[in-house]
């Protein structure tokens, strides 16, 4: 604990009942990344899910955008501290992807353009709290937020949201992602402030 | 997200090393470049760092800084080497 | 390519205390701070700042050192980033005799030092100027006559650091060169407009008489001008860049 720098604060953490502990409310969209900014057209994009029997499920754009596109109003919460409350997105349900995909496995590994992995239990993207976004505040999702499309998947810290997502893979145990391998909470509850493991 | 050269890590590498560690060489795992540290390329996403080879963009290290610990993966550099 | 000793690097945090603060622009102030151990640091060197709230929270920047050579007493020079969180503090709410962390010196890479007897060119962007400064301070200081030349890219006249040193500094041995990227000086010869591959060709050392090359500035700058310099026939391992965030 170093010396207190008179006057300074830092970010306002107010206790406001709707902000997880530790965080503090932005109003803009900070870009945070690991990497260099894959920039990838929604001709080449695609998205599968890969099961353990190596069964591959494909989507492409179009197949994508043919399928039920829900609105999803949520607040997201970045392990960096900043918080956005009701924030707008457009995407695809986890559960419509996952309705033909034939799996005894719980533990998933989703997998970005670009290199990027994060791991999440198949629980926390069923059930209406997962989507594959390609929206955000009614605009296509800019590049440097992670579009074409990422994984949002709000109740958890937002490095669970992989940007750039191109596939989901089934697991067995819950193995480790990107950051999750370097010191990050496997599971990242905002509320329960489990940031590091 | 832009990023920043390495000599921003000779701060949190202190924390590890005696001597600067941002004019060690480090020979990278992907493609076999070699380069002082300081020229490689540093994303930031808060107190956490990823430092990518300059030439082939692969993870070289990554910095993982909590209030209690400092934790860094060479996740991929084969070789470090500093001048006597 | 001269190869030095490694400087060792403190990892302990001292204590510094504001000296005293200067405006330089509307949005930056120069800051001098107190810092007994710090022993003095090389020309463009920088530091880690590490800030604590009352309730333990602690942020942690780095700041380029705008002064070098020996002594206990430093000089910061910081512009306040609209939505940052710790510049806007040491711009607008720091006072004399406050404390802060401080770690360094730190990095032994974007430093000149009087013993290099080549040409040196120096490019700054904006708040790039910082270390560049330590470094034309530097050479002043210790007499050298090495050729050193300074191209300077700011938005206004009004954004400019460290004005009337600069042009006390300006000698046989170092000569500035300013692009102004909005708004120029009354009666100047060239309209306002972003630094080009031409206009850096024409105000720099050339590649020919292979000055090391020291590019600071935000990322974007640093970038377009670290390609037109290699594209220009400037070895990239004569240039070595500072880059601070940004666009």
């Amino acid at each position: 604990m170093g010396i207190i720098s008179r006057g300074f604060a830092g970010r306002s953490r107010e206790h406001n009942p709707e902000l997880p502990p530790g965080q503090y409310l932005t109003e803009d969209f900070p870009v945070l990344s690991a990497g260099p900014t894959p920039r990838i057209s929604t001709d080449e994009w695609e998205f599968t899910i890969t099961t353990e029997n190596g069964t591959v499920h494909r989507w492409s754009w179009a197949d994508l955008m043919a399928l039920p596109i829900e609105d999803v109003a949520t607040d997201i919460h970045c392990v960096t501290r900043w918080s956005k409350l009701g924030t707008s997105w457009r995407g695809v349900s986890l559960d419509t992807l996952f309705a033909g995909v034939d799996t005894s496995y719980g533990y998933t590994m989703a997998h970005s353009y670009g290199g990027y992995t994060t791991n999440v239990p198949l629980a926390d993207l069923l059930g209406g709290k997962a989507w594959i976004a390609f929206e955000f505040d009614g605009q296509p999702l800019d590049p440097e937020h992670g579009g074409p499309a990422r994984l949002l998947v709000p109740h958890l810290y937002f490095w669970k949201s992989a940007k750039w997502v191109r596939g989901i893979q089934m697991h067995k145990s819950d193995d480790a992602g990107f950051w999750e391998q370097n010191g990050y909470n496997t599971y990242g509850d905002p509320w329960l402030e489990q940031r590091y493991s | 997200m832009t990023h920043l050269d390495g000599n921003v890590l000779a701060g949190p590498l202190s924390e590890l090393f005696s001597v600067d560690m941002t004019v060690a060489v480090g020979r990278c795992a992907g493609c076999g470049d070699q380069s002082v540290l300081a020229s490689a390329m540093v994303y930031e996403s808060g107190p956490d760092i990823v430092v990518r080879c300059h030439h082939c963009d692969d993870v070289l290290m990554t910095l993982v800084q909590s209030p209690d610990d400092l934790r860094v993966e060479f996740r991929g550099i084969q070789m470090l080497r500093v001048t006597r | 390519m001269t190869t030095t000793a490694p400087v060792p690097t403190p990892s302990v945090w001292k204590v510094g205390v504001v000296a005293s603060v200067h405006t330089e622009t509307p949005t930056a102030r120069s800051i001098m701070i107190d810092v007994p151990g710090w022993g003095g640091n090389l020309a463009g060197q920088h530091l880690d700042l590490r800030l604590s709230a009352p309730d333990g929270y602690q942020a942690v920047r780095s700041y380029s050192v705008a002064s070098a050579g020996p002594g206990e007493r430093l000089e910061l020079a910081v512009d306040r980033l609209p939505d940052g969180e710790v510049s806007p503090y040491l711009v607008d709410d720091l006072q004399v005799g406050d404390e802060l962390e401080i770690r360094g010196p730190l990095g032994g890479w974007f430093v000149w030092r009087p013993e290099q007897t080549g040409p040196v060119q120096l490019i700054g962007g904006g708040s790039g100027i910082v270390p560049l400064m330590a470094m034309a301070r530097a050479h002043a200081a210790s007499g050298s006559t090495a050729r050193f030349k300074l191209l300077y890219s700011v938005r206004s006249p009004h954004d400019v650091f460290f004005a009337e040193e600069l042009a006390s500094l300006a000698s046989e041995h170092f000569e500035v060169t300013w692009v102004y990227t909005r708004s120029t000086p009354t009666a100047w010869p060239t309209p306002a407009g972003r630094l080009t591959p031409a206009v850096l060709e024409a105000a720099t050392i050339p590649a020919s008489e292979n000055p090391a090359v020291f590019v600071c500035g935000p990322t974007g700058f640093v970038e377009s001008v670290a390609d037109w310099l290699v594209a220009l026939g400037h070895p990239a391992a004569s240039v070595k860049t500072e880059r601070f965030g940004g666009k």
